[in-house]
This record gives structure tokens, C-alpha cells and sequence, in this order.
């Protein structure tokens, strides 16, 4: 087994834990966590994926494909941030309700 | 995981989440196996056309260079996101706390290190790993700590400034490639021969504005005009 598939499939086991705490937990702050897990499993992959070329240097279109990832993931965080303090504010829990509002 | 948070969902759903993970970790797992060792990928076109990209880092020439538009679209990217932070209301107004003297003096003398951090990164992403996102985030993280300490940037700097500061990556980057369009009849094609100085030029913009997005952002609201209290 070659070291990129090692990494590659690290970052799928990041992926199917961040998938797992999105599902269970209902509070909006480890939603938002488990979201920014999956993306760096997301991104390890791709990274890792880029090390399978012919030569010694690994294929740089991957790494500035996350480079760019990385900052949308961080502004997105900080958007979905913002709106959980809204939610807060108007609801006063950090959850989604369960029924649906009026 | 709390006790309440284990009780809530029932062992069918339990179960049922169980095979869902497995099935997505199993396929995804499957699909990384079958894959061949040797990729077909563009490192062969990035190095061939390295020497007309103006700089010698490949992740450089590749995010400013060759697919600019990924890079372009991602500061629209950072700027909506901002947009829509701010018009989710106005920053809130934290108590003033008393710095203690050791943090005051550690914060003091980091945040001018780290702005020199920011320009050695931005230069040396020329032909190292570095650039304009990595300094960026240091350049943002500098301003976090100021604003952690509760080090007061001037209020007359959130007006304009703070607005000009926001702009001037995508302002920079989109005025570069116009003016590439009308004078090399492509958008974003550098001339070869100052593609480097281009270069250098958008990610210095770049990096500023990334900074001072990304410490915008952790502020969580848009900045009131009025004076702190």
C-alpha cells in the first residue's frame, strides 16, 4: 500500500466521522464542526491523490484546488457562524427546530 | 456525547446510521483501491508551461497564473460571504477588559512580527510554498489577536478604509485582467515577460485583502460607525 493511499483513506474515515457527528448531533456549532471535518478529509484526499505522478514532483493543480478550498470552507464557516448567532437570538437555542415554524 | 443527546434517536435509527456510514466509507474506500498508481494528471502541462508563468512555484503559477479564474472567482467568494455576515446585523459591541501587562507586551511584539511574516510569505510564494493566501491568514490572525486584546483600531478606519481594504484584492485583480484583455486580447493571459511583476502585484493586493476579510469576519457583524464604549 503506497503512502498516498494511506492518506487517502485517512481522509475518508475523516470524512465518514464528520459525516456521522453531522447526523447525530442536532446542536448548530458541532453541526458546523463535523461539516469542517468532512472538508478536511475531503482535502486530504485530493491532496493525497495529487503525490500519484509519473515524476518525483506531485501534481500542483490539486494543491491550489485546496488552497481555494480551504479559504471557501473558512468563509462559509464563518457565514454559517453568524447565522447560528441569529438563530440563537431569535430563538434563543442553538438548534434547528424539530417541527416546523409557524 | 452527553447521555441525552445517546437517548434521543431510537436503535433502528442507530442501526440504520451504522449501514449508511459503512456503505459511504466502504464505496469511498473502494473507489480510492481501484485507482490506478500513476494518475493522468496536468502536472505534465504545469511544469512545460512553467517557464512562461513568471514565478517558480508550481502551486503559485497555478493559482494566479494558469486557472486565475478559480483564484479571481474565490476573492468574490470571501467578499459575499462577508456581505452576508454584515447584513446579518452590526457587530456587537464587547465590554472593554484591561489587557494584562504580559499579554499587552507578548501582543505588542508578535503582531509586527507577523505583519513581517505576512510579506515574506507573499514574497517568497514566488518560488517556495508561500503566497498570497498563506500570508493572508497571517496577516488575519495578527488582527484577531489586536482585536482579542481589545487593542482599539482606530475608529475612523472603519469607514472607507476598512472598505477600500475589503476591495482591493478582486478591485486589483479584475482591473489587472481588463486591462490584459484590451491589451493582449485575453483575459488574464500575462505577457511573459512581466508576468512575474503581475504577479506579485495581484497577491500583494490579494493579501491585504484577504487579511483584512478573514479578521472582518471574525469580528461577526459589521463594524459600527460610532465610538466604542
Amino acid at each position: 500500500m503506497s503512502s498516498a493511499l494511506l492518506y487517502a483513506l485517512a481522509g475518508v474515515s475523516l470524512f465518514t466521522l464528520g459525516l456521522y457527528a453531522l447526523i447525530v448531533h442536532a446542536h448548530l456549532l458541532r453541526k458546523i464542526l463535523a461539516i469542517n471535518v468532512m472538508g478536511s478529509g475531503v482535502f486530504l484526499v485530493l491532496v493525497a491523490l495529487g503525490g500519484r505522478t509519473t515524476g518525483a514532483e506531485p501534481d500542483p493543480v490539486p494543491h491550489a484546488m485546496v488552497i481555494t478550498g480551504i479559504v471557501v470552507a473558512i468563509s462559509a464557516t464563518a457565514l454559517a457562524l453568524a447565522l447560528v448567532l441569529r438563530v440563537q437570538a431569535a430563538t434563543g437555542r442553538a438548534e434547528l427546530p424539530e417541527e416546523p415554524l409557524e | 456525547m452527553s447521555a441525552a443527546g445517546r437517548s434521543r434517536h431510537s436503535p433502528a435509527f442507530r442501526w440504520g446510521l451504522l449501514l449508511l456510514l459503512l456503505t459511504v466509507a466502504g464505496g469511498l474506500g473502494y473507489a480510492l483501491l481501484t485507482l490506478p498508481d500513476q494518475a493522468v494528471g496536468l502536472s505534465e502541462q504545469v511544469s512545460a508551461n512553467m517557464a512562461t508563468s513568471g514565478v517558480q512555484n508550481p502551486v503559485t503559477a497555478v493559482l494566479i497564473n494558469f486557472r486565475g479564474y478559480d483564484t479571481l472567482l474565490e476573492m468574490a467568494v470571501l467578499l459575499v460571504a462577508l456581505l452576508g455576515v454584515w447584513s446579518l446585523g452590526s457587530a456587537e459591541v464587547h465590554r472593554r477588559i484591561d489587557p494584562q501587562p504580559v499579554l499587552s507586551l507578548l501582543v505588542g511584539g508578535l503582531a509586527p512580527l507577523m505583519i513581517l511574516m505576512a510579506g515574506y510569505l507573499l514574497w517568497v510564494g514566488a518560488n517556495a510554498p508561500g503566497g498570497a493566501f498563506q500570508a493572508g491568514s497571517v496577516l488575519a490572525a495578527a488582527g484577531i489577536l489586536l482585536l482579542l486584546s481589545s487593542k482599539r483600531f482606530p475608529v475612523r478606519l472603519m469607514g472607507w478604509p476598512l472598505r477600500i481594504g475589503l476591495l482591493l484584492g478582486l478591485g486589483t485583480f479584475t482591473a489587472v485582467g481588463m486591462t490584459l484583455l484590451f491589451v493582449s486580447g485575453g483575459f488574464l493571459q500575462y505577457p511573459s515577460n512581466l508576468a512575474g511583476a503581475l504577479i506579485l502585484f495581484i497577491e500583494a493586493a490579494a493579501t491585504l485583502s484577504i487579511g483584512v476579510t478573514l479578521a472582518a469576519l471574525f469580528l461577526g457583524g459589521r463594524p459600527q460607525a460610532g465610538p466604542y464604549r
